[in-house]
């Protein structure tokens, strides 16, 4: 290698310790800021991980809430949320919907009777090219308070030790109001019976500025038939979504979303904590099912029901729940993405 | 005229070094975000697609200028396997700071997520919805994030060989817009 004219001084070795120093510096920094150097940060792979059934994920399969099949309808506001959300989607008219109901199981093939949270995926979209997504429950609050007690509660579901849950349910007493609502609330046979509830708060805001906590649900237009698991399990592992599948072939079903403002003070950042029943509340519009198509081959399948996906006119609050949702989801979503190899469409190119 | 310049112009130097900051804050906030589920996730990710789309403008921008004013010449005595390295890093990030946001934006696009520049504006989709290619651009997108990292540390070093070690003028040329070779002035 030629020599450079100007002979290195002879610091050349200082000089060259400093730069080793300076480049090796810029690496530290970037692994510590990608966490390599933080094994007790919670990432959105270890959530994701901790959702994982003991044989390990289905793959291409959401990571939770993964049995579940896809409708389309539509969603007619009555313009009486513009009081609270300068959204379009509050504003009178009709707009196209996409959903997904499913059960809260990270097992595509659990039986439909073994599933006590079922949950709804719904994305609305506005002329002004925005959308709205969210996926509700049919638990009218969360288990835990915290997106770390989520993470802990998986340890504990998936741990061996016989004294896990009773460990976490002391450290997280919150946890009970669960085990009381898994234990008395009334089993249905249909998703058109269910009411879907948001849980986490968001904040509204008007065209003046004017910003509002709330909460939403879908309360639906059919009466729940309270049934027993038992009788449940006898209806075959599908049940569910032959039984939407029938009922929308004999006719659109509907649900109201109600939106629940806070009172000064309701607690916003704990969705372990329902607010009490005399809260204001509106009734902005319908949403009519109109049509249901499996998800192999249906338009929800590559769909991310991102709580964060939002219009302007509604935003994030002090929940640290759908930051943490979002970041967990999009890391389901890239690995499903990937994995779509095993779970083949039938229908090669019938996707519209 | 330009072959007798020993300096990148001002707004050649402007341009790169504002986008120094620029790509390193990028790679710093993408490993960062995917690595939290905080509140700030929501934040880095409200920066991430901004800036990065941001980047894509200035690099544009940036080629255009540098096809325009052309680049001062290497020192006659740096050895060829360098010159040709240079050569190549500085074809390989122009790809990068090129092809990466465009990566990003496709992306997002394949995956049917809206591409929310800030407030109400959004940017339309480049690519159709596909898993597929979500997949294959989320790799690239990821790997090429790592590999733009090691290019800029090797860069970097570079940068600090001319200036300390071989002090032959290349770290003023775009460091200062006076006096080749010597000490750099700070700008
Ligand atoms: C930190 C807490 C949570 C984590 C880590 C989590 C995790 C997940 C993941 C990974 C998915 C699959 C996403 C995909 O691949 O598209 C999912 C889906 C879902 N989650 Fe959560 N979740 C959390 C909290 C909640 C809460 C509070 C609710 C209810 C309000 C909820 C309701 C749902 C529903 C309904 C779906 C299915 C959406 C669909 O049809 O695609 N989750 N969850
Ligand atoms: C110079 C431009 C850019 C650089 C240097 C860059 C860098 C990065 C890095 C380092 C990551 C983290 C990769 C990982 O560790 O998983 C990342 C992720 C990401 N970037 Fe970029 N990016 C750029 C432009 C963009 C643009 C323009 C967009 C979208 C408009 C975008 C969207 C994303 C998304 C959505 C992720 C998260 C992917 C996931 O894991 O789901 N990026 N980027
Ligand atoms: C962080 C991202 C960076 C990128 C993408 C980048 C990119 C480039 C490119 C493409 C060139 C060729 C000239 C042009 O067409 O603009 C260049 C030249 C140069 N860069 Fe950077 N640079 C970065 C950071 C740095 C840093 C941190 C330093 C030093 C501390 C540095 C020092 C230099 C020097 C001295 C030159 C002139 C080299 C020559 O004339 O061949 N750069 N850079």
């Amino acid at each position: 290698m030629p020599e450079p004219s100007r002979t290195p001084s002879r610091s050349a070795l200082g000089s060259l310790v400093m730069i080793a120093a300076i480049v090796a510096g810029g690496a530290t920094a970037f692994a510590y800021t990608a966490g390599w150097l933080s094994p007790q940060r919670l990432t959105p792979d270890k959530m994701v991980d901790a959702l994982a059934p003991p044989g390990g994920p289905a793959l291409g399969h959401r990571r939770n809430h993964a049995k579940g099949v896809c409708f389309t309808g539509v969603f007619d506001a009555n313009g009486a949320g513009t009081a609270l959300s300068k959204a379009q989607v509050f504003a009178a008219g009709q707009y196209p919907a996409l959903g997904r109901f499913n059960l809260g199981t990270p097992d595509p093939h659990a039986a439909d009777a073994t599933v006590r949270v079922r949950g709804l995926g719904l994305q609305i979209a506005t002329p002004d090219g925005q959308l709205w997504r969210s996926a509700m429950i049919d638990v009218p609050f969360f288990p835990v308070a915290t997106p770390q007690a989520f993470y802990d509660l998986l340890l504990a579901q998936g741990s061996k030790d016989p004294n896990a849950m009773k460990t976490f349910a002391g450290a997280h007493p919150e946890i009970a109001a669960f085990g009381g609502w898994a234990k008395s609330a009334p089993w249905t046979g249909s998703y058109a019976e269910e009411r879907f509830n948001g849980i986490n708060s968001f904040i509204f805001v008007d065209g003046s500025g004017k910003e509002s906590a709330v909460r939403w649900s879908l309360v639906p237009a059919a009466q729940p038939v309270p049934v027993s698991p038992d009788d449940l399990a006898k209806r075959g592992p599908d049940f569910l979504e032959q039984e939407i599948t029938d009922r929308v072939h004999g006719g659109p079903q509907r649900w109201t979303l109600r939106v629940t403002v806070a009172n000064p003070g309701d607690p916003t950042a704990d969705p372990s904590k329902a607010w009490p029943d005399d809260r204001h509340t509106v009734e902005v519009g319908t949403l009519t099912v109109q049509k249901i198509e499996a998800e192999q081959d249906g338009p929800c399948r590559d769909i991310n029901y991102d709580p964060t996906v939002l219009p302007s006119g509604i935003k994030t609050s002090d929940d640290p729940f759908p930051a943490a949702r979002s970041a967990a989801y999009a890391k389901s979503f890239d690995r499903r993405t990937a994995e779509a190899q095993d779970y083949p469409r039938t229908a090669t190119g019938a996707k519209p | 005229m330009t072959m007798a310049r020993q300096h990148f112009t001002p707004l050649q130097r402007l341009l790169h070094w504002l986008m120094a900051i620029c790509i390193l804050a990028m790679l710093f906030i993408g490993v960062g975000m995917v690595s939290t589920v905080m509140p700030k996730y929501l934040t880095l990710v409200s920066i991430h697609k901004p800036l990065g789309i941001a980047i894509l403008v200035l690099a544009l921008v940036r080629l255009g200028v540098r096809l325009r004013d052309g680049a001062p010449a290497l020192p006659a005595d740096l050895p060829e396997p360098m010159k040709l390295a240079a050569h190549l890093s500085h074809y390989a990030f122009y790809a990068l700071m090129i092809a990466m946001p465009l990566i990003g934006w496709g992306m997002l696009s394949a995956a049917g997520y809206p591409i929310v520049l800030f407030g109400g504006v959004h940017l339309p989709p480049i690519l159709p919805q596909s898993d597929g290619l979500h997949a294959t651009l989320w790799t690239a997108h990821y790997y090429l994030a790592f590999a733009f990292f090691a290019l800029i540390l090797l860069h970097l070093g570079a940068a600090l060989f001319h200036a300390f070690v071989r002090r032959d003028g290349v770290f003023e040329a775009m460091a200062s817009g006076s006096s080749a070779g010597g000490v750099a002035p700070a700008e």
